[in-house]
């Protein structure tokens, strides 16, 4: 099932072309990368995928279905630019939000009630938003997002501000909602992040989609058949000289094979040479090392 | 329940329950009593020391039936002393001073200089007083001197008023009063106007700038439509208006008539002249004119206009601080610019509701009366003056079309204003967003 289909989005601002025939679609239940530089347009495609901005043209559906009005309240946002009524109450604020949402005043109580509970934060239900700090607003943030259950959960750059412990804790919130069948967009342009959470990814780079898949697919596509040997003692140099060795160290070589060689062909030739073998793996490039080969070239 | 209604409710009430609404709500309406108290004291405020001037008359102008009038704290003994004497007499503290009246060199002088003496300075208005007791004393003195007779000289006083009257026989008839009264209630309901557009024009201008700077406002639009969001807003800062114009429309005149009842001030100045002096009967007379004629006023008409230039003026102008608070970035100086388009037509309008009810049907109060900017402010204070049925329709037309045009031309400067971030706008861009597509 695809959760959210985009055909050829474009948005034209003024002087330049935010969004440039983007498609690409988003697998139900997955943790979707939407990943970029700054300024490639991804805010702009979110913006259109929550009916904030409208499309100059192209369709976007959602399960199926042409996105409009209604959709929203089964859509949760985090935008990158986020805040809170500063004087309003914690628990009032959460109600008045989750209401936005479609939900009725006692739905909206038990939902916070639950989260406020998950987060062991209940005492926090009379306080006001700005007696709180910056990471604990962080989380008043994140229920507020996800207090009426949407179906499609769209945050931007999450983790922004938020210390180790606030950013596991809610790394580990948005892996149970994946579970439960929550569908995750996450933007961002921070790669480590991405490579640890996300199956699916789409970079946009100016505008434009670059690259679209599975994580893995794509580091299939864009490795460079490097192998990695760890070993115990020595090479005979007779065996080096017929290799392409591009990084050497006392007990680890790297290797590129040339397109259509058999690793195991290399491991058998070190293991005639009586090499005491640690370890042999492929080294597959970052999401990082992608990530700049696709924005650079 | 609706969106809409959601956003009201809690623009509404964060503001009501603020401990800063509630303490201005109250206590303005207690600081017009002590104004007025203090106010009441300062024309009611009389030196508790009893002041006693000596009067030396020299021409013989005082007699037994023409006596310098005693005031509350003011006494007039005439002295058979030479001026000399009389000094001695004050620097012994038997008297504040001499009045010394020389006599009159000719009966036909208009004009004539009395003296005195004293270490302290008279008050101004004491001054005045003696001035106007003496030249009543000369004048009864000049009657006796020429011979007239008295009666038929006052006589020849005699006090106009002008009773305006309709042309037709049934026309409504209007009393000497109408006109300063129209004029009053014209003036109070113009300046209710000015006020309430200001300040919760500039209050919504300040609440969408803090949405934008908190940067709750995506947040916001996530789940509602901007217009939405800003209606709400208006709507809620509206209420929040009614209901603190509805507890003052209460608490002053209350508060007023509390005040005059425990102190009672007489807090009219000090009558100077004499002549302007109306009787009691007169005055009493004057009152139930005045009553008759607030009555009188078609109150089942102008109320409910007024509440509706006062909801048209709001929405057209309110809109316009919410267009531009979302225009403006976390720099408020840099914004106020912005803000200087709308409060010029408000400024004006003031200017032009002066001149409307002292003129109501001159050709510049008729064409304010329609024009746009200036007709929710203009309009109101020409209400009692009974202007044509047409013109009333035509404004209410107006208005109406106007303010609704402005909350949805508003709308859409505002949906691209508040995602703009770090931006310093022009007015030719404001004009670019009116018309961009969403």
């Amino acid at each position: 099932m695809i959760v959210l289909n985009l055909e050829e989005v474009v948005k034209a601002y003024e002087k330049h072309l935010a969004v440039d025939s983007v498609s690409f679609e988003v697998p139900e239940g997955s943790i979707f990368g939407l990943l970029g530089p700054n300024g490639a347009g991804k805010t702009t495609l979110i913006r259109i995928i929550t009916t904030i901005i409208r499309a100059d043209s192209g369709r976007i559906f959602f399960k199926g279905d042409l996105l409009n009005h209604k959709h929203p309240s089964r859509i949760g946002y985090m935008p990158e630019e986020r805040g809170l009524y500063k004087k309003m109450k914690v628990g009032d604020h959460l109600i008045y939000l989750a209401r936005l949402k479609g939900l009725s005043k006692s739905q909206a109580k038990e939902s916070i009630d639950y989260w406020l509970e998950k987060f062991e934060i209940t005492d926090w239900w009379s306080k006001k938003v700005n007696e709180l700090s910056k990471g604990m607003q962080q989380k008043i943030q994140f229920i507020s997002t996800v207090v009426h259950e949407p179906e499609l959960l769209i945050l931007d750059e999450p983790f922004s501000g938020l210390d180790p412990i606030n950013t596991n804790l809610i790394k580990s919130e948005i892996r149970k909602l994946q579970e439960k069948g929550t569908s995750i967009i996450f933007s961002t342009h921070r790669m480590e992040q991405v490579e640890e959470i996300c199956e699916h990814i789409v970079l946009i780079n100016k505008g434009q989609n670059v690259l679209e898949g599975r994580v893995s697919d794509i580091k299939n596509t864009y490795k460079q058949n490097i192998f990695q040997l760890e070993f115990d003692g020595r090479i005979p140099e007779s065996v080096e000289t017929d290799l392409s060795i591009i990084e050497k160290a006392p007990n680890r070589i790297r290797i590129q094979l040339e397109e259509g060689q058999d690793s195991n062909v290399l491991l058998n030739q070190f293991l005639n040479e009586g090499v005491k073998i640690l370890s042999f793996n492929e080294i597959f490039p970052s999401l990082n090392e992608i990530f700049i080969r696709q924005v650079e070239s | 329940m609706n969106k809409l209604l959601l956003i009201i409710r809690r623009e509404y009430l964060t503001r009501v329950t603020r401990r800063s609404f509630i303490l201005a709500t109250l206590l303005t309406p207690l600081a017009f009593a002590v104004f007025f108290i203090v106010v009441g004291f300062i024309f009611s405020y009389e030196s508790d020391d009893e002041m006693v001037v000596a009067v030396i008359d020299e021409g013989g102008i005082l007699a037994e039936k023409r006596q310098m009038k005693d005031e509350k704290r003011l006494f007039f003994k005439q002295v058979p002393y030479s001026l000399d004497s009389a000094r001695v007499a004050v620097k012994r503290k038997e008297f504040v001073g001499i009045l010394q009246i020389p006599p009159l060199q000719d009966v036909m002088d208009r004009n004539q200089t009395i003296y005195y003496y004293a270490e302290e300075q008279l008050p101004l208005d004491i001054q005045f007083q003696i001035q106007e007791k003496v030249s009543r004393l000369i004048r009864d003195y000049k009657i006796e001197q020429l011979a007239f007779d008295k009666e038929r000289l006052e006589a020849l006083e005699t006090r106009v008023v002008l009773e305006p009257e309709p042309l037709e026989e049934d026309g409504e008839d209007a009393s000497q009063l109408t006109g300063a009264i129209s004029a009053a209630i014209g003036g109070i309901m113009g300046f209710t106007m000015y006020l309430t557009i200001f300040i919760y024009g500039m209050m919504i201008m300040r609440s969408v700038m803090e949405e934008k700077t908190n940067r709750i406002v995506e947040v916001m639009i996530s789940s509602v439509k901007p217009f939405q969001l800003m209606l709400g807003k208006i709507i809620g800062v509206g209420g929040v208006g009614l209901t603190q114009v509805a507890v003052w429309a209460i608490l002053i005149p209350l508060i007023s008539f509390l005040v005059n009842l425990f102190f009672g001030f007489n807090s009219s100045i000090p009558e100077l002249d004499a002549d302007a002096r109306i009787d009691p009967e007169d005055m009493e007379m004057l009152m139930a004119l005045a009553y008759t004629e607030i009555a009188n006023i078609n109150w089942w008409v102008i109320l409910p206009l007024f509440i509706f230039y006062f909801l048209g003026g709001y929405f057209l102008y309110s809109s316009l601080f919410a267009a531009v608070g979302s225009a403006m970035g976390d720099d408020l100086g840099e914004g106020q610019s912005l803000t200087i388009p709308i409060t010029i037509p408000v400024i004006l309008a003031v200017y032009i509701m002066m001149k409307a009810i002292q003129a109501p049907n001159s050709s510049l109060a008729v064409f304010s009366s329609i024009f746009p900017l200036f007709a929710p402010i203009v309009m109101p204070a020409r209400l009692a003056f009974n202007p044509p049925l047409w013109e009333i329709l035509l404004s209410v037309l107006v208005v109406g079309l106007t303010s609704v045009f402005f909350v949805w031309l508003s709308g859409r400067i505002y949906r691209v204003g508040i995602l703009m971030y770090g931006k310093k706008v022009t007015f030719k861009e404001l004009f670019k967003w009116m018309l961009s597509r969403g």
